[in-house]
């Protein structure tokens, strides 16, 4: 049977006909892989989590064993506001429910950053009580806690994005158990240049954090990347020469974020000292017995049984 | 696809469409096609044979798909009919390596994706596959498909020792040569430029004058 290719109608068949073999091909594969590339995705996330609390058991963990870990150091994933609220409190034995956008595993740190931050520092460029203002203000902005607990201890992990050279950074970030000084830390970055900014992700610049304090004289105090060769103190790192601006970029992420999440562990010192202030209460009550509040019952009731 | 009896699969000239794409008729260093990505993934080893290897499926496949189709796709649209070819291609490409090599389909991002735009590709469907038979385009698209991984990773070899003075190569630990033989302790500092893109068209640049001076016969007179 001859048939005329150079027919319209032909080619409107022809055309049709391959729109939707090729349609139908490319749904069947992205659904058949859609599962392993979401595993994939979670697993990293938990990897990074679990490197960034900064203890030997999870230093160097594999992609797929960090999915099996990571219900076994973190106990809780909480997300909180700008303002140190708490908008959502969950623990390891709910499940991570991926439409759940509140939950602390599921913020997308770049989204949170490009999305909702960068606006705002946009907008009001230069004024920074304005800033602080907007960034209160928004109802979509949302800094997630993971609470890890390795052999009694616990630790904070925190996490920050920004902007570096070319486009954004982000990582996460171990506190200790009073939140004030780094753990470990974890940086990735979408753009920076290979081999100069992208360096941020090696194993030797994210080392540095380990054991910076955040705090200074009951205060918060930020994080400085230096320029290499100087003379350092806990506050400060070591930069990568030849990209001053990825560092400046992670310096600003760090500091922003970093003050949030000091505001929120010193206004909830329920957080921070669960396990140091209650030996001593019980301690100072035994040892200055007329201070007891005999209308507080659980003090008193404490009192009488470790009596 | 019954081969014609006079042509064994391996003939002279069956072989020549794997070989002269490495030298005479290389699609970078000859035909100048493909450069954009020749400059920018070639930072690291891992990422230049891992692009090689992808855009290698995707010429082969998009080769053998076009010249099964030849005679049945109308010349009004071949175009669009090929890019959709490529398109779904290279899609399909980058969803397996997302899943199962996640970390070098991190590293490559968008570049996967950017192989719809190699000319390489494009160029051999109309010059190649639409007029020939399958085995034939399935050899071209090998052929140039190595011709491309060769230049590729022979700029991602001096960049990536000149610039980081280590070499990648997936699968194995990265090899510190320029710390292992002691290059920095001679004082020795990483080049930066060597990482980035204008780099890569100096090398290419003395690729295509060695080559030349060693095939005279490919000088332009």
């Amino acid at each position: 049977m001859a048939v005329n290719r150079d027919s319209n109608v032909y080619t409107i068949i022809f055309a049709t006909i391959m729109v939707v073999v090729v349609g139908g091909l490319l749904a069947f594969v992205s659904m058949g892989l859609k599962p392993l590339q979401s595993a994939n995705v979670s697993n990293e996330k938990m990897q990074n989590i679990l490197q960034a609390i900064g203890i030997e058991e999870t230093d160097g963990v594999s992609r797929e064993d960090a999915g099996k870990m990571f219900n076994d150091f973190v106990k809780r994933r909480i997300t909180i506001n700008y303002n140190g609220e708490i908008v959502s409190d969950k623990t390891s034995e709910d499940a991570i429910d991926p439409t759940d956008k509140l939950d602390a595993f599921n913020i997308n740190l770049r989204k949170e950053y490009s999305k909702y931050v960068k606006p705002i520092m946009n907008t009001y460029k230069g004024d920074d009580a304005k800033i602080q203002e907007a960034l209160g203000a928004s109802e979509d902005i949302h800094f997630p806690i993971f609470v890890c607990e390795n052999q009694g201890k616990m630790y904070y992990v925190v996490s920050a994005s920004g902007k570096g050279l070319w486009d954004d950074v982000w990582g996460y970030l171990g506190l200790n158990d009073n939140a004030s000084a780094i753990t470990g830390s974890v940086f990735d970055h979408k753009g920076e240049t290979p081999g100069l900014g992208s360096k941020i992700t090696e194993d030797w610049f994210q080392d540095q954090f380990i054991g910076k304090t955040i705090e200074e004289n009951g205060a918060f105090a930020p994080i400085k990347v230096k320029k290499p060769g100087n003379e350092l103190n806990e506050h400060q790192v070591d930069g990568i020469s030849g990209a001053t601006f990825t560092g400046v970029g992670v310096e600003e992420m760090l500091s922003r974020n970093l003050n949030v999440y000091y505001r929120f562990f010193k206004g909830n010192p329920e957080f921070t000292g669960t396990k140091i202030i209650e030996e001593p209460i019980i301690e100072e009550v035994l040892n200055d017995s007329t201070l007891i509040n005999l209308n507080d019952s659980s003090v008193v009731l404490s009192v009488i049984d470790s009596i | 696809m019954s081969e014609t009896k006079s042509e064994s699969l391996f003939s002279k000239k069956n072989k020549a469409l794997i070989t002269n794409p490495l030298n005479k008729i290389n699609p970078v260093t000859i035909q100048v096609l493909g450069i954009c990505s020749a400059l920018a993934v070639t930072v690291q080893m891992d990422n230049a044979i891992v692009m090689s290897v992808a855009v290698t499926a995707v010429l082969v496949l998009g080769n053998l798909i076009v010249s099964l189709m030849r005679n049945v796709i109308p010349s009004k649209i071949r175009i669009i009919v090929q890019l959709v070819i490529v398109a779904g291609l290279v899609i399909i490409v980058d969803q397996v390596l997302k899943a199962y090599v996640y970390d070098v389909s991190k590293k490559l991002s968008v570049f996967v994706g950017l192989i719809i735009t190699n000319c390489i590709i494009m160029g051999r469907l109309e010059a190649f596959a639409l007029g020939n038979k399958p085995w034939a385009s399935i050899l071209d698209g090998v052929g140039n498909g190595f011709g491309y991984g060769l230049v590729l990773i022979v700029v991602a070899f001096f960049k990536e020792l000149f610039g980081s003075g280590a070499l990648t190569i997936p699968g194995f630990e990265k090899f510190e040569i320029f710390k292992a033989i002691g290059i920095y302790d001679m004082g020795y500092m990483d080049n930066g430029l060597m990482l980035l893109p204008p780099s890569s068209l100096f090398i290419v640049g003395i690729y295509i004058w060695v080559q030349k001076y060693r095939n005279p016969d490919l000088i332009e007179s």
